[in-house]
């Protein structure tokens, strides 16, 4: 790693881990945190190159536990190249890499290939997610121990939920040995079948099948009593229904070993969303309608459930905020709603998506940033996700006020599945560090660093 | 029969050959605004829905006559892909271009490149590339044909997307009441059905609201969408504002003026959604004793194909009061007055941006 020092200077230091916000300079050394003091006279200590953050937030880089890489397998739609490229853009620093590649991260050998290309080619730390079950058929235990000790941070079937309740039970009890959370995509396929959307008003104006809440509602209260059967850690994905809310409630309160996710897009968006008109709801269903960047599983829901994860990330009953960056090809996209891959592009568009909601008064900046920093680090169990001395140099500064337009065609990502194409948010990253070295830097902004 | 004066957007007589008049009157300005497509009937007016009527009976008397043949979309090229099984529809279609002049060429899933894989965009931009002018879409994926809509110049025709919309059905309904009763505002009509994955309900719905009827469905609960409630009216906020959700269906007949039945699929059977088509012919069958009911000159429909002894009765599917057949000879009029609402010279926005000639549709 570098030598050299760095002096992020002026800006307001947000690090939740350490109840720290305020104007203050952030000094690193060697790639790691050296301090954070006080400001001073707005220049930099001897010795020190200065990267005048004031009027920006300096911010721990962000941590996702839920990133599609795509590597191997379909690297026309990501590689770890863009990928973490992405990631950067976004000021993602640390992210996961979940095991639904082709082959399947089920074994140490797919593991150990991710993890040591990662290390190569990517400009961000990624840290792998190993399946639960081989090939992510839900038939019988990948070598959970095998994968933890190649480095995993826990087990998923991502996209594949673990239909039968006797595997997942014994995934959950499998995993407690090794410490690591069983994350599970709540969905009982049955109650929904067929389904494309959100069950509800739109779905049936569109005359698309519809998904109802309870399919995920119904998974999350079988997996939080079988982690209490258990004693093992759960973490709940994507977590998107009012019911699954109260479930999750009441089993933290009975003290059972969970924590929960939620996406940028749940936060934000709704079902009205597949009208096509950024939200708006038409009078006569146009031909922008059936707009399948909104098509994501889960489902965009209701304004309500909208509404309930909103108040649930800031009371902190949902723990973090998690991307579920999932990149597809235009082929994927550019087609009917019912043939169209659910997933969508987030990374780039994560942090000043979800700022809409401190804009309006939804969510503070700081519990923002906590659900993308430390809260993520404490369920990893890493030192991650801190300005604390002696942590890796990560470090994402956002300028509050800079305004921008989501254009998918400027991402860093392959892909440019987005429902975003042409709003305008504010709450920029303008440049993320990873471990001290800068890795994306946007240029030509107003105000912008030396 | 109604004697109109008006089509959609500018007629074109010059070029129409033998059209009767009221087919397509020359020069009528109308309040409609020429259209591109025909994707469902929730962006028409109760206005535009009449003059499409108004055309279709003078498309009516041509394919009564001895010769049926005009000109009107001589030198067009309708294809008409079909990626589900239709007999009716299709045919309805082909026989409605070939009518007016047009080549019809007709593009099956199960015979085309869509087999061995290429994509709906791949194939529709194959198609555009050989200059047609309309293309009449049947796809199971509710939203197809207004994808479609987005890739190409020529003139879209919705022919039954997924559960969606299944407008020219619509449109041939509406006919063939109006031709019994006149003026349909006022009039209760009864939807029995599988009106969760009916295309032709959703469709019928909005239509015949639009035209001032006051429509009621009755259906087993496990077919109507979760979030609507039998026995309620739904509101505004649903798209279909004012739908009456019938407890039963004898509450849903009692007095109509038009009892319709929808066909019930083995599928609903085999999903769950039903314990029999043997109950369910039992409960929302329409018999004779059901129709009694209805008023005395009730008509009973269905849009075909009929499941005769589960969703209707044999009897009152062949008697006095059903028009079944009628729909479907209607149908190949309304198609024709589509078809040249969209397709005749100087009606396409394609054609006004590309042909001189187009007159004043700049």
């Amino acid at each position: 790693m570098a030598a050299r020092k760095l002096a992020i200077t002026g800006g307001r230091v947000i690090d939740p881990a350490q109840g720290i916000d305020r104007v203050a300079d952030v000094l690193i050394s060697n790639g790691v945190v050296e301090a954070i003091t006080d400001s001073s006279s707005g220049s930099a200590p001897d010795g020190y190159e200065q990267i005048d953050a004031s009027g920006k937030i300096v911010a721990p880089g962000f941590v996702d536990l839920h990133t599609h890489l795509r590597d191997p397998g379909q690297e026309w739609k990501e590689t770890i190249v863009t990928g973490t490229r992405a990631a950067a853009h976004g000021g993602f620093t640390t992210i996961s890499a979940m095991p639904n590649t082709d082959p399947v991260q089920d074994s140490a050998a797919v593991v150990d290939d991710v993890m040591r290309r990662a290390a190569a080619d990517g400009v961000v730390r990624v840290l792998p997610i190993g399946a639960i079950s081989v090939g992510q058929k839900g038939k019988q235990l990948a070598p959970m121990g095998e994968l933890a000790d190649s480095g995993v941070i826990g087990f998923s079937d991502d996209g594949n939920p673990v239909a039968d309740a006797n595997l997942m039970r014994q995934a959950l009890s499998y995993a407690v040995e090794l410490g690591l959370p069983i994350i599970n995509h709540a969905e009982d396929k049955k109650i929904g079948a067929g389904g494309v959307m959100s069950a509800g008003t739109v779905a049936t104006r569109l005359g698309l099948a519809g998904v109802p809440a309870e399919a995920e509602t119904a998974m999350v209260a079988r997996d939080l009593h079988l982690a209490d059967l258990t004693k093992a850690r759960l973490h709940i994905p994507h977590i998107s229904t009012m019911g699954s809310l109260v479930a999750l409630r009441s089993a933290k309160e009975c003290g059972v070993d969970v924590t929960a996710e939620v996406t940028p897009h749940h936060l934000t968006l709704n079902d009205e969303w597949v009208f096509g008109l950024h939200g708006e709801i038409p009078a006569v269903v146009g031909s922008e309608a059936y707009d399948t960047n909104t098509k994501v599983n889960p489902p965009l829901r209701s304004r309500a459930d909208v509404e309930a994860v909103i108040e649930a990330l800031s009371d902190g009953l949902i723990d973090i905020i998690a991307t579920d960056h999932a990149p597809h090809a235009a082929t994927d996209k550019v087609c009917t709603y019912n043939e169209a891959a659910h997933g969508i592009n987030v990374l780039e568009t994560a942090f000043s998506s979800v700022f809409q909601l401190v804009d309006a008064g939804k969510l503070s900046v700081v519990r923002l940033i906590e659900s993308l920093t430390a809260g993520p680090a404490a369920i990893l169990k890493k030192d991650l996700g801190s300005l604390k001395k002696g942590f890796s140099a990560d470090v994402a500064i956002i300028d509050p006020g800079s305004k921008w337009v989501v254009d998918p065609t400027k991402f860093e990502s392959k892909s440019v599945n987005s429902p975003l194409t042409g709003v305008e948010l504010a709450g920029r990253v303008v440049q993320t560090i990873y471990q001290g070295e800068t890795v994306f830097e946007l240029s030509a902004v107003a105000g912008a660093k030396q | 029969m109604t004697n109109p004066t008006t089509t959609l957007g500018n007629g074109a007589a010059a070029e129409a050959g033998d059209v009767p008049a009221n087919a397509m009157a020359d020069g009528v300005e109308t309040s409609a605004t020429p259209r591109h497509h025909l994707l469902d009937l929730d962006d028409l007016s109760s206005a535009e829905i009449t003059e499409l009527l108004d055309s279709a009976e003078g498309m009516l008397e041509i394919t009564g006559r001895d010769v049926r043949k005009t000109p009107a979309l001589r030198g067009k090229t309708i294809i008409t892909m079909f990626f589900e099984n239709s007999t009716r529809t299709r045919v309805s279609f082909e026989q409605a271009g070939k009518i007016m002049g047009a080549d019809v060429i007709n593009v099956t899933a199960s015979a085309s490149s869509v087999s061995k894989g290429e994509s709906l965009l791949n194939t529709v931009k194959t198609l555009q590339a050989m200059q047609i002018d309309a293309l009449v879409v049947r796809h199971p994926h509710s939203g197809a044909p207004y994808f479609i809509s987005n890739h190409t110049d020529a003139a879209v025709v919705n022919a039954g997307d997924g559960t969606h919309a299944h407008p020219t059905q619509s449109l041939l309904d509406l006919f063939t009441v109006r031709n019994h009763v006149g003026d349909m505002s006022g009039k209760k009509i009864a939807i029995v059905g599988d009106v969760l994955y009916s295309r032709v309900a959703r469709s019928n719905i909005i239509a015949f609201q639009k035209m001032g009827a006051e429509v009621t469905v009755s259906c087993p609960n496990t077919l109507i969408p979760d979030e609507w409630q039998l026995g309620s009216t739904l509101g505004d906020e649903t798209g279909f504002g004012g739908l009456r959700l019938a407890n039963n269906v004898d509450e849903a007949v009692d007095s109509a003026d038009v009892v319709m039945a929808l066909r019930i699929q083995q599928e609903r059977q085999d999903a769950g959604h039903l314990p029999s088509l043997r109950e369910y012919s039992d409960r929302w069958g329409i018999n004779s004793a059901r129709m009694a009911l209805a008023n005395d000159d009730a008509l009973l429909m269905h849009p075909g194909p009929m499941n005769e002894g589960v969703e209707i009765a044999s009897d009152v599917a062949h008697g006095a009061q059903s028009v079944v057949e009628e729909q479907v000879r209607n149908g190949v009029a309304v198609r024709m007055a589509v078809l040249y609402a969209l397709c005749a010279p100087g009606k396409s926005t394609r054609i006004a941006n590309s042909d001189s000639n187009a007159g004043d549709e700049a």
